[in-house]
């Protein structure tokens, strides 16, 4: 009801001030009206117009009337004014024929609005990068060389085979398949992206994972050509691994040319191995992994808003501020800013969503609306008065299934005292019939025999909630897109089954009861756990919002790691900027910050928490509505490499501290080296610390451009500069730091003596051992998680293998825990860079105010619920995914004390987990108690035992 | 006496996915054979193995649980 959709449309002017902007948006004809489009897809069938599918890579056809695939957010159907017969050559109209709702407008010209805000977010997102004229690759000319996006959709189970994997010459199953990494990324050569995409090492490996899936009986030898593969996302490391132990062939190359397979089908690759020699190999299939490039249109965009881009074409945007673009009040997310995979991409857009509410936070809620209801009408006790409504939608159900049939069937059924059947159950003007129906009949329960519960079931709840009753008292039988859509050719079984269907939803609905959807009292308070740069940037943020904020700190100080970072990776001044965020947190009103603090206890749940707190001794007590934790991580200390032996061994952050203390303090130094993973990606960690190898080269650059005659040297497994952080690689390069790679079986190994360290190891390129004198040696030392355990076990949110703090879900709810009200923030999520943090911070406080804003928050009906019959045996305690149920004993009138279980309802999600494991009937869900559920099977049965 | 068996199958679909997936079958129009009697459930570990039982004692001569 808040969020407007101006789709089909593009911005065309734009002025004004944070707070106060104007746009203009020019919205292009659609063709067909929205309000009665209800997405049946006869245009598109009747349509006799083709046209490449370009959400299928142009690998199969589409309709002039479409939908770019089938979970379209509108679910709207589209005429392509550039290939639509009418609109280009004045003839046809078969769609304006055919269209069961008139939706069709061919007079529709576009309109130009002007919408007035307060502050605006940029998310255009990339094109994939073209390699089009690339001859050396064959792509165009050779048929089964593909990009890695066409290759997902011959995946896809939505794709041009219905996920039957076929190469393209032949539509044969291929039987060997190879990629080739770094395709329009990390090239200054034959294109100008001089970054890396960030995202193509992984969904090459995912594609080789499903490729093996797809395989079956017969086995698909695969093989990535990669220079470095980058996997430094959580759980990434171990996809990688895994891959590895599953067969896939990972081959350190770079095919140079692809020439056409022997007979025309496939390709023959040649490419160079590290010991010099030169292969010719067939693959039934060569994959390009294509990178993330600026879409053209993003200039434009970025004119229209005057705002920089970087000289790659993406937005510019400050490592310490990395969602604000150059102009105050528009807010940059996404792959539009720097590549990312989609984690990073919806954590900043929430981080967007933070920092454009924060400019508009003192407004908040003066625009939005809110519907209201008339008083429900109390049916508690009343026999069951049922109306059944059969939609034909069009001829969508009723061109398979005989609704009148159905219709009829309905009227035998006990309980039901009215039936009708509309062409189109969710119009606006059966909507207002079905309330007049409900006044007329005293209806107490509705049962609409149309499409799904998942996209209508809220309309309709909506409309009984209008006439007066519960909205929990409707049932939906669908004959749509689980009958008439699925078995276009079986009308008569089709008929039969929506009878049973309707006889289903019958006897649940009479059986239905209503439900009070609950509300829990908002405490408009947060805690915030860490006073890193992570912590104290959600605290800031909360508070900024209007909401009293507690930081808790464990030490005495706050800044966390970031104190002893002099740069970030865009070579921003990090100790400036930490001061005034710690005074502006420190000097906040509405934040109070306890240092030395350490949580004890925690109770209640989302909305509302009390902790009690240990304050350098003191225990007090706060409330809050949710908390935030960003308990960080930090450098561990290597047990390898003659680290605490040897004075000359550092670590990345104490050669930082000698360095930016003094800068001369190497200089005396000849040769200097950096050796990678120490600690990381092996048995123990087996996971990628991520920020270490953008650290090496800032360190590394940083030394040979102020001492140009220290010889430089990094050891490494794999260079793993994601996204923007290749300039630096790149740089370190130019400045002659030589790169040495080693692998986790042959480590370098390290001796001293008085005069220098030397580093044994061997030289991949020369196949040579290698022995380097060097004065100093820097470890790049794995990140670790900083002790959770007990704040996991108060609050029981969980961790993953290597102690990080798990996310909900890494791409839906990546900065929410699984416990309601519980976000995270930071590296006690996973190790990474400031800006990085920072994002997730803001991310953190968009989703906490979520919740803070709402003095009382609405929850779904459909909960546990405990009956007499429970007996505190507590076999459900165990099965709770959400642990949502404890065991509570009551002492009764003669004294004896019984044990019950009782349910919270702000923690349970109404799984029903406990239901089904309760022997006897002591807990169920409501809107799905064992009762309906069985008086379900019953009818559905009724015709075998008839 | 036909002679095609059609059997009578029960599902249990978990509202989230194999129910999404049903509807979205319907979205791209997959035919598939209508034996199947599907009862919505919020999750398909709510399904109580008493139902099941049920289901056969009442003459389904399949039950399919997806979640």
């Amino acid at each position: 009801m808040n969020i407007q959709l101006h789709t089909l449309s593009e911005v065309t002017g734009f002025n004004g001030r944070p707070g106060h902007f104007t746009v203009t948006v020019q919205k292009h004809p659609r063709y067909i009206d929205m309000d009665k489009c209800i997405a049946c897809g006869l245009c598109a069938e009747k349509c006799p117009k083709k046209v490449p599918d370009e959400f299928n890579m142009g690998l199969n056809k589409r309709k002039a009337a479409y939908i770019k695939y089938g979970q379209a957010v509108p679910l709207k159907y589209v005429i392509d004014g550039q290939a639509c017969i009418y609109l280009t050559r004045g003839k046809c109209r078969a769609c304006e024929k055919f269209c069961p709702t008139g939706a069709i407008n061919f007079e529709d010209k576009g309109e130009t609005v002007q919408l007035q805000v307060g502050s605006v977010i940029l998310a255009p997102g990339y094109k994939p990068f073209d390699p089009t004229g690339w001859d050396f690759y064959g792509y165009g000319q050779i048929s089964d060389v593909v990009t890695s996006l066409e290759y997902e959709r011959l995946l896809s189970a939505g794709g041009p085979h219905m996920g039957h994997l076929v190469r393209p010459s032949d539509e044969t199953e291929p039987r060997s398949v190879a990629w080739i990494q770094c395709v329009g990324s990390r090239n200054t050569n034959n294109c100008d992206n001089g970054y890396c995409s960030s995202v193509c090492c992984m969904y090459a490996i995912k594609q080789t994972l499903i490729t093996a899936e797809h395989a079956g009986a017969h086995s698909i030898q695969q093989t990535v050509f990669y220079m470095d593969m980058r996997s430094p996302g959580k759980e990434f490391e171990r996809y990688y691994e895994n891959a590895k132990t599953r067969g896939i062939r990972f081959l350190r190359s770079r095919p140079h040319t692809i020439l056409p397979g022997p007979g025309g089908n496939g390709v023959c690759m040649r490419y160079v191995t590290e010991d010099g020699a030169v292969h010719d190999e067939n693959f039934d299939m060569a994959v390009l992994s294509v990178g993330l490039a600026p879409a053209p249109e993003s200039r434009q965009l970025a004119a229209t808003f005057g705002i920089d881009l970087d000289p790659y074409g993406f937005a510019q945007s400050a490592n310490l501020s990395p969602v604000n673009s150059s102009r105050a009040g528009v807010f940059v997310t996404g792959a539009f800013q720097a590549p990312k995979a989609i984690p990073r991409s919806v954590t900043q857009a929430s981080a967007a969503a933070a920092a454009a509410a924060e400019a508009l936070h003192a407004v908040r809620g003066t625009l939005t609306r809110r519907k209201s209801y008339p008083v429900e009408i109390n049916v508690h006790g009343q026999a069951p008065r049922i109306g059944v409504f059969v939609c034909s939608c069009g001829i969508n159900i009723a061109g398979v299934v005989d609704v009148k049939a159905v219709a009829e069937h309905a009227r035998t059924l006990p309980h039901v005292v009215l039936v009708e059947n509309n062409l189109f159950t969710c119009s606006v003007d059966t909507q207002d019939q079905i309330a007049a129906r409900v006044r007329e009949h005293q209806l107490n329960r509705i049962v609409i025999a149309a499409c799904t519960p998942r996209t209508h079931e809220p309309l309709f709840q909506d409309t009984l909630r209008e006439a007066g009753l519960n909205g929990y008292l409707i049932e939906m039988a669908n004959i749509r897109n689980q009958n008439s859509w699925v078995h276009q050719r079986e009308p008569a079984a089709a008929t039969a089954k929506a009878k049973d269907q309707v006889r289903m939803a019958v006897a649940k609905a009479a059986l239905a009861d209503p439900l009070e959807t609950l509300t829990v009292q908002v405490d408009p308070k947060a805690l915030v756990i860490g006073g890193g740069v992570a912590g104290l940037t959600a605290a800031l943020g909360l508070a900024e919002q209007g909401y009293a904020t507690v930081l808790l700190e464990k030490s005495a100080q706050l800044g966390g790691n970031a104190r002893r970072i002099a740069f970030t990776a865009k070579g921003e001044a990090v100790q400036p900027w930490l001061e005034h965020l710690v005074a502006q947190v420190r000097n906040h009103p509405a934040i109070e910050v306890l240092t030395e603090a350490r949580m004890k206890t925690a109770q209640g749940s989302v909305g509302h928490f009390v902790s009690d707190i240990d304050v350098n001794g003191h225990v007090r007590t706060i409330h809050y509505g949710a908390a935030v934790l960003a308990t960080g991580a930090a450098e561990s200390c290597p047990n390898e490499y003659l680290y605490g032996q040897d004075e000359r061994v550092l670590t990345q952050l104490a050669l930082d501290r000698r360095f930016d203390t003094d800068p001369d303090a190497f200089a005396g130094d000849g040769s200097i080296a950096f050796i990678q993973c120490v600690g990381s990606r092996d048995a123990q960690r087996p996971y990628c610390s991520r920020i270490c190898c953008t650290h090496t080269m800032r360190s590394a650059i940083a030394l040979r451009e102020r001492h140009p005659h220290i010889n430089v040297y990094v050891l490494f497994r794999d260079i793993r500069t994601y996204g923007k952080r290749e300039a630096l690689y790149q740089r370190a390069r130019e400045l002659g730091v030589v790169f040495i790679r080693y692998t986790r079986d042959r480590k370098p190994h390290v001796t001293a003596d008085a005069d220098s360290l030397s580093v044994a190891c061997t030289d991949p390129i020369l196949q040579m051992p290698l022995v380097l004198k060097v004065d100093h040696l820097v470890l790049a030392a794995a990140i670790e998680p900083n002790a959770t355990e007990e704040l996991v076990s108060i609050y029981k949110c969980g961790i993953n293998a290597d102690g990080f703090l798990n996310e909900a879900h890494p791409k839906l709810r990546p900065v929410d825990l699984a416990v309601d009200g519980l976000f995270v923030c930071g590296m006690a999520n996973y190790p990474q860079p400031i800006e990085e943090s920072l994002a997730q911070a803001q991310a953190a406080v968009a989703r906490a105010c979520v919740l803070l804003s709402q003095q009382e928050m609405q929850l779904d009906a459909i909960k546990s619920m405990v009956t007499d019959r429970c007996d505190g045996c507590a076999l459900c305690l165990d099965v709770c995914p959400y642990r949502a149920i404890r065991l509570v004993e009551a002492v009764g009138q003669n004294g004896s004390t019984t044990r019950r279980v009782a349910t919270d309802p702000a923690l349970c999600k109404g799984c029903g987990l406990c239901a089904a494991t309760c022997p006897k009937g002591g807990i169920f869900v409501q809107g799905f108690t064992p009762d309906q559920l069985r008086a379900q099977v019953t009818a559905a049965l009724q015709v075998v035992n008839e | 006496m036909s002679s095609t068996f059609e059997p009578v199958i029960l599902g249990f679909l978990c509202n989230w996915c194999a129910y999404a997936g049903g509807d979205l079958a319907g979205v791209s129009r997959l035919q598939y054979p209508t034996n199947m009697r599907a009862v919505r459930v919020m999750c398909s570990g709510m399904v109580h193995p008493d139902l099941v039982i049920d289901a056969f004692g009442q003459g389904a001569d399949g039950v399919i649980i997806m979640g």
